[in-house]
């Protein structure tokens, strides 16, 4: 029953953070079902370690554990970090991930709505820098059963050359070094799907869908998605347009790594992100540019994250610099 | 030199005033070379000669080095002590030489060193400033060794590898098993500043706590004690 004015009340934290583990359950849905159940064992332990982590950090603070662990914040962060680990990893690996985000980046600059970094992307890059060979054994889909997946979680024997088909974007980056190859060779070859990634192509679409709901629930807004989506499509493009053998066509860059989950669930972390309508534009496109800077250029396959890291240290000079005018003021310089 | 004046040096150079962790000069070297604890140790022994070397010889001097270009005077001094250090490490730990390389040249511009001679040797009589400096450079020592043993221990599970560097015949110790599969990036430069914050975290822990307990008690005793300083002084 409303009455007048229509005013909603704002949705709690619990509310926006429902509606984001809600999002993201088509995404784990078509993960699963490409590339095993591993991916829920994965999920199950993050969700386990960050919210004993969250709980042992609030109660070291003195704060009320009940209430900030109900918040579903800490859930939402362990989803985001298990589902950008490759989803083999050792088990230790997603928990020390967990505890890097809950704990370093989100607990020891003051907790939630203080971090100034993404606390998934932090621990993401704690991770990819600490152990570069297990952050890139990713499987292609079907390619083992349950009980083979469970077995490397907890840590079994690793036998690389069975479990790793590297990454599309790791494939194009080291089979470019060799003389002579082209985009358009390699693309043919085994870890390539249609459009990205074989299989990640469906995780991605998934992903979209998910995002569609956030901003048809208004959790997210428009700017930054698009934002980033656009400013990629157009730098991938053009380098792609100058120089179609060296440079992966933007369709390419959109649909493989961990593009559309960055673009919706990622960058649009209303914490360490821009806030201002033009900073959130500004905010989305920066990250697209380094994103793709270090995926043609750079010594790591996947460069979102630490683009995401990096925008972040620009987030205060953004928004100190596109705050928009008060109304009933002119635009332009405020005073 | 006092049992008083004694006491009150070491307690600025190995808490109060620690170098790395409230005066936080000299991170340079203490960033760089903490890479593992024999490095870490010997950079630290060096800068401790070299600092009670040159404030001696400052302390020494003082009276007929010209105000105006103090400075100068001081880093040819210092250059000079250096330089004796250097050679010396280079003749009788080659090996560690070749593995500290660079870090030992430049403990000319560790601005530790500069700042204890402006600060302390430059007004004071030989015998204090020489106590001076090496309680300041053991204070700096202390930290090197904690952290030049953290970051060994989470990058490579082991503690005083490449002792044998030094002492010939020790070995270093294996503390997680063979399978532990080391956190790179503490052996990284991130995983240098990543410590220390949490090295000056504890120790500025442990000095509010102190100067919170000082004012429960209930009849403090008059003796010109401080507070610990929680705030790093700038250089």
């Amino acid at each position: 029953m409303m009455h007048s004015p229509f005013l909603r009340p704002a949705p709690g934290v619990r509310g926006v953070m429902l509606t984001v583990l809600l999002a993201l359950l088509p995404g784990i849905a078509v993960y699963a079902w490409q590339f095993g159940a591993g991916i829920l064992v994965n999920l199950l332990l993050a969700s386990c370690t960050a919210v004993a982590a969250e709980a042992a950090m609030l109660r070291l603070r003195g704060r009320a554990v009940g209430l900030a662990v109900g918040d579903l914040s800490a859930l939402v962060t362990a989803w985001l970090v298990a589902l950008s680990l490759p989803p083999l990893v050792p088990w230790w690996l997603t928990v020390l991930a967990v505890l890097i985000a809950i704990v370093a980046a989100k607990h020891l600059y003051g907790g939630l709505g203080q971090n100034p970094f993404n606390p998934a992307m932090a621990a993401y890059c704690a991770m990819i820098v600490a152990y570069p060979a297990l952050m890139s054994q990713w499987p292609a889909p079907g390619q083992l059963d349950f009980g083979a997946q469970l077995d490397l979680i907890l840590g079994g024997p690793r036998n690389i050359d069975a479990i790793s088909s590297a990454t599309v974007l790791d494939a194009l980056r080291t089979g470019l070094r060799t003389p002579g190859a082209t985009v358009d060779a390699l693309r043919q070859t085994s870890p390539f799907g249609a459009v990205g990634g074989s299989g990640w192509e469906w995780v991605g679409a998934a992903y979209l869908l998910g995002g569609f709901l956030l901003l048809a629930r208004r959790v997210i807004t428009w700017h930054m998605p698009l934002a980033f989506l656009l400013t990629l499509a157009l730098v991938s493009g053009v380098a792609w347009l100058i120089h179609p053998a060296q440079f992966a066509p933007p369709w390419f860059h959109l649909a493989s790594g961990g593009t559309l989950l960055a673009a919706f669930f990622i960058i649009t972390d209303p914490v360490s992100g821009a806030t201002t309508p033009r900073g959130k534009l500004i905010f989305g496109a920066g990250i697209a540019l380094v994103a793709w800077l270090i995926r043609s250029f750079g010594a790591y396959p996947e460069g979102i994250a630490f683009a995401v890291l990096l925008m972040n240290i620009c987030v205060p000079l953004i928004d100190m610099k596109t705050q928009p005018p008060v109304f009933g003021h002119r635009g332009g310089e405020s005073p | 030199m006092t049992r008083q004046e004694f006491r009150e040096l070491a307690h600025n150079g190995l808490w109060k005033q620690n170098p790395g962790l409230a005066q936080l000069l000299g991170l340079c070297p203490l960033l760089a070379i903490s890479t593992n604890m024999v490095n870490a140790v010997s950079l630290g022994l060096a800068t401790i000669l070299v600092m009670a070397l040159s404030n001696l010889a400052v302390a020494c001097l003082r009276n007929f080095i010209p105000y105006e270009i103090r400075i100068p005077v001081f880093i040819l001094i210092i250059a000079a002590l250096v330089t004796v250090v250097d050679l010396a490490f280079n003749a009788y730990f080659h090996s560690l030489y070749l593995v500290l390389g660079i870090f030992i040249p430049l403990i000319v511009t560790n601005c530790i060193v500069l700042a204890r001679v402006e600060a302390y040797a430059a007004k004071n009589p030989a015998l204090t400033s020489t106590v001076d400096a090496i309680m300041m450079g053991t204070g700096l020592l202390g930290v090197l060794a904690v952290l030049g043993g953290l970051r060994e221990l989470a990058a490579s599970g082991t503690l005083l590898a490449g002792i044998e560097m030094v002492l010939p015949g020790a070995s270093g110790l294996q503390v997680f098993g063979d399978d532990y599969p080391g956190f790179l990036l503490a052996a990284l430069p991130p995983g240098a500043f990543f410590t220390l914050g949490c090295l000056i975290a504890a120790y500025n822990a442990i000095n509010q706590r102190r100067a919170a307990r000082r004012l429960q008690a209930p009849a403090p005793s008059a003796d010109g004690q401080q507070a610990g300083a929680s705030a790093p002084l700038t250089s």
